[in-house]
């Protein structure tokens, strides 16, 4: 069952939302709305759903939207109709006080530019969340320490914000929605605010986290690459509607529109696509049961100059050419063994294509992709090329 | 009666009056005791203060003064000689008195003021409301308070509070109002996000992020109501304001100038004390 569930997910911000609801049924666009009534769309129908332990990314440009989304989830904005359901709880429908009490034990917050209370020292702020749950004083300070430590930033309790660097401050805003021990954290344009590298170690940091502690996390981003990295799934936003949801891989490589294709057009994807996706079924010889005859008719069969030899247990071993194949077999030699070449270039299935490139390149014979030594696939330099181009065909011609 | 209010004028001071003889009589209840006993613990505060010997308060004025300013010497040493002046000129009573006077009446702008101006920074109708009564309060000139709070509480210290009251307020209220409504957005956002109560977001983020500016507004609160002083000496409240008002009715630049000195001394003390309370932060 999915933690999360959005349906029809609209907010309307103005004096007339009734017309504006209308208007969108009717199938109004955002700017022709925005003239008849003076109302803005901030999110227009955005349907979705989460499940446990995913990283779900909402990704736009400003003014997209992403923004009022996320602040719908936990109606720090009210919908205008729609609903939000949080483990099948309609979260639209809950008064005040419910409403508080899904706030402080299934959804933690962190904010673009941190929002970490000045007057307060790191463990102070850490422990808000418990704090305002009336929890006992040492109850609260070891649960904030813990969640400090999980950040590492055990030694820096008693600091306050303003001594801390911008990545810091930010592992503060995060240790402050872990120490809630949430079942979903909602990331406000988290890491926007940090230098490029700090950003890095904060998502490698994040995806390491979420690894350990299973939590549910919807992410929003303007930066694609972001998204890309450590999104499970992908929600693309354009004025106010979802365009797409998918993969990073099905977001690139099928992007639902002409908007989501220019999206993606600059995206370096010798980064986000791996081995996996461009390897196609090998060609193969058992180095136990065939021989220099049998090798060179499966090249001629697949009109090939070389091929790859395993054993019973597909495990690589070599290759043979054909060259040397038909010499074997003019010479009359049975045993595939003495003609076996073994300086076969080899890739594991997740090595991403940018190291490939530098792999292949040069090598006149196809690269070899393993998994646990045992040989799952193999690349041509075509398909290298044609990925980088960004031929959505890629998929099926080769895969 | 339309016509009549075209040729002969609208009775609005006719009215006025009727409207303050109708509030006089019928809260009679309610301002004869406010007259009489709070006049009575006014007069029992300032005479406890009065038989505190003057260098025992210059002493822990001037350590006050040395502490809150960072350990400096300036403040100190000024309080020192300041409030000596004062009483070296046979002012100190009088000095206790207006003391006594702007404290309570600055303390009662304060319990008044910030939950007006928290009320008005939650809601924008309260803010609307509001905003030309304080102007109103503000504008009208200080004198013309005195003549109902004459009506409502007789003479002496009681309607001269009142008078300040209403003078000195509303500082505090727009400070207050301000401050709420400049904390950052995202601060309220993650109080709330975490499930904060009402209450809990104004106590724990609004109200401590908010504090310089209501300091500030408290401090210009503190600053109007000793203003109010001398104004408020012309219905019979004692203090150094009764000395500059006798002063200016006889002409004596001498006297008047002294007792306004004390003013001075007594405005320069207590403008620096408030406002270091907040600077520390």
């Amino acid at each position: 069952m999915p933690i999360i569930e959005a349906k029809n997910l609209t907010k309307v911000f103005g004096k007339n939302p009734k017309q504006a609801i209308e208007l969108l049924n009717q199938g109004s666009s955002k700017e022709e709305i925005l003239k008849k009534t003076g109302s803005t769309v901030g999110v227009n129908k955005a349907s979705f759903s989460v499940e446990p332990g995913e990283i779900f990314v909402i990704m736009g440009l400003s003014g997209s939207g992403k923004s009022t989304l996320v602040r719908l989830i936990n109606r720090l904005i009210e919908p205008t109709t729609g609903s939000i359901l949080i483990d099948g709880q309609d979260l639209a429908k809950m008064d005040k006080k419910e409403l508080r009490q899904v706030r402080r034990e299934k959804l933690g917050m962190v904010f673009q530019r941190f929002a970490l209370f000045p007057n307060r020292t790191v463990l102070q702020n850490a422990e808000y969340g418990l704090e305002i749950q009336k929890l006992p004083k040492e109850e609260r300070a070891k649960k904030a320490r813990e969640a400090l430590e999980l950040v590492g930033l055990g030694g820096y309790t008693d600091q306050k914000p303003d001594q801390l660097s911008g990545g810091m401050q930010q592992r503060v805003g995060l240790a402050r929605a872990l120490a809630n021990d949430p079942e979903v954290l909602l990331m406000d344009e988290a890491f926007s605010a940090l230098d490029p590298l700090i950003r890095k170690d904060m998502q490698d940091e994040l995806i390491d986290l979420q690894s350990t502690m299973k939590k549910t996390i919807i992410f929003i981003t303007h930066d694609l690459d972001e998204a890309l990295r450590i999104g499970d799934r992908i929600a693309l936003m354009k004025d106010g509607s979802i365009v797409q949801i998918g993969t990073p891989e099905e977001i690139l490589m099928n992007p639902a529109n002409d908007y989501v294709e220019r999206f993606v057009e600059d995206v370096d994807r010798s980064k986000v696509l791996t081995a996996n996706h461009i390897m196609k079924r090998p060609e193969t010889i058992n180095i136990e049961k065939h021989g220099p005859r049998v090798a060179l008719e499966r090249m001629k069969e697949a009109g090939i100059s070389s091929i790859l030899a395993v054993d019973s247990k597909r495990n690589l071993k070599g290759y043979v050419t054909a060259e040397d194949a038909s010499e074997a077999k003019k010479k009359d030699i049975r045993d595939i063994s003495e003609i076996l070449l073994t300086d076969i270039k080899q890739v594991e299935k997740d090595t991403p294509m940018n190291e490939i490139f530098t792999i292949i390149n040069g090598s006149s014979i196809p690269t070899a992709v393993v998994e646990n030594d045992r040989l799952v696939g193999i690349i041509v330099r075509g398909a290298v090329i044609a990925a980088l181009a960004g031929e959505s065909e890629v998929d099926s011609e080769y895969a | 009666m339309l016509k009549d209010w075209f040729t002969n004028g609208i009775p609005i001071a006719e009215g006025t009056e009727w409207l303050t003889d109708q509030i006089t009589e019928g809260f009679s209840f309610l301002f004869e005791p406010i007259k009489e006993h709070f006049g009575e613990f006014m007069e029992f505060t300032a005479d406890k203060l009065m038989l505190v010997p003057p260098f025992i308060i210059i002493i822990i004025v001037a350590l006050i003064a040395f502490f809150i300013s960072g350990k400096k010497l300036g403040l100190a040493a000024f309080s020192i000689v300041g409030l000596w002046l004062i009483d070296n000129q046979g002012y100190w009573e009088h000095l206790i008195n207006t003391f006594t006077l702007v404290l309570i009446a600055s303390l009662l702008s304060v319990i008044i003021g910030v939950p007006i101006g928290i009320l008005m920074s939650k809601s924008n109708t309260v803010e609307a409301i509001m905003k030309p009564i304080l102007d109103f309060m503000q504008t009208m000139p200080a004198f013309v308070y005195l003549i109902p709070a004459v009506a409502f509480f007789g003479i002496g210290m009681v309607p001269g509070i009142f008078a300040s009251l209403i003078f000195a307020t509303p500082p505090t209220v727009r400070f207050t109002n301000l401050g709420i409504r400049q904390v950052s957005k995202e601060l309220v956002e993650a109080s709330e996000a975490f499930g904060s109560t009402g209450t809990q977001k104004l106590l724990k983020v609004e109200l401590p992020m908010a504090k310089a500016t209501i300091m500030a507004g408290i401090n210009q609160t503190v600053m109007l109501a000793l203003s109010m002083v001398v104004i408020a000496s012309m219905i019979g409240a004692p203090g150094l304001g009764r000395e500059v008002l006798s002063a200016l009715q006889r002409a004596q630049v001498g006297t008047g100038f002294v007792a306004g000195i004390g003013i001075v001394i007594l405005a320069i003390i207590i403008d620096r004390f408030t406002q270091s309370a907040n600077s520390k932060e």
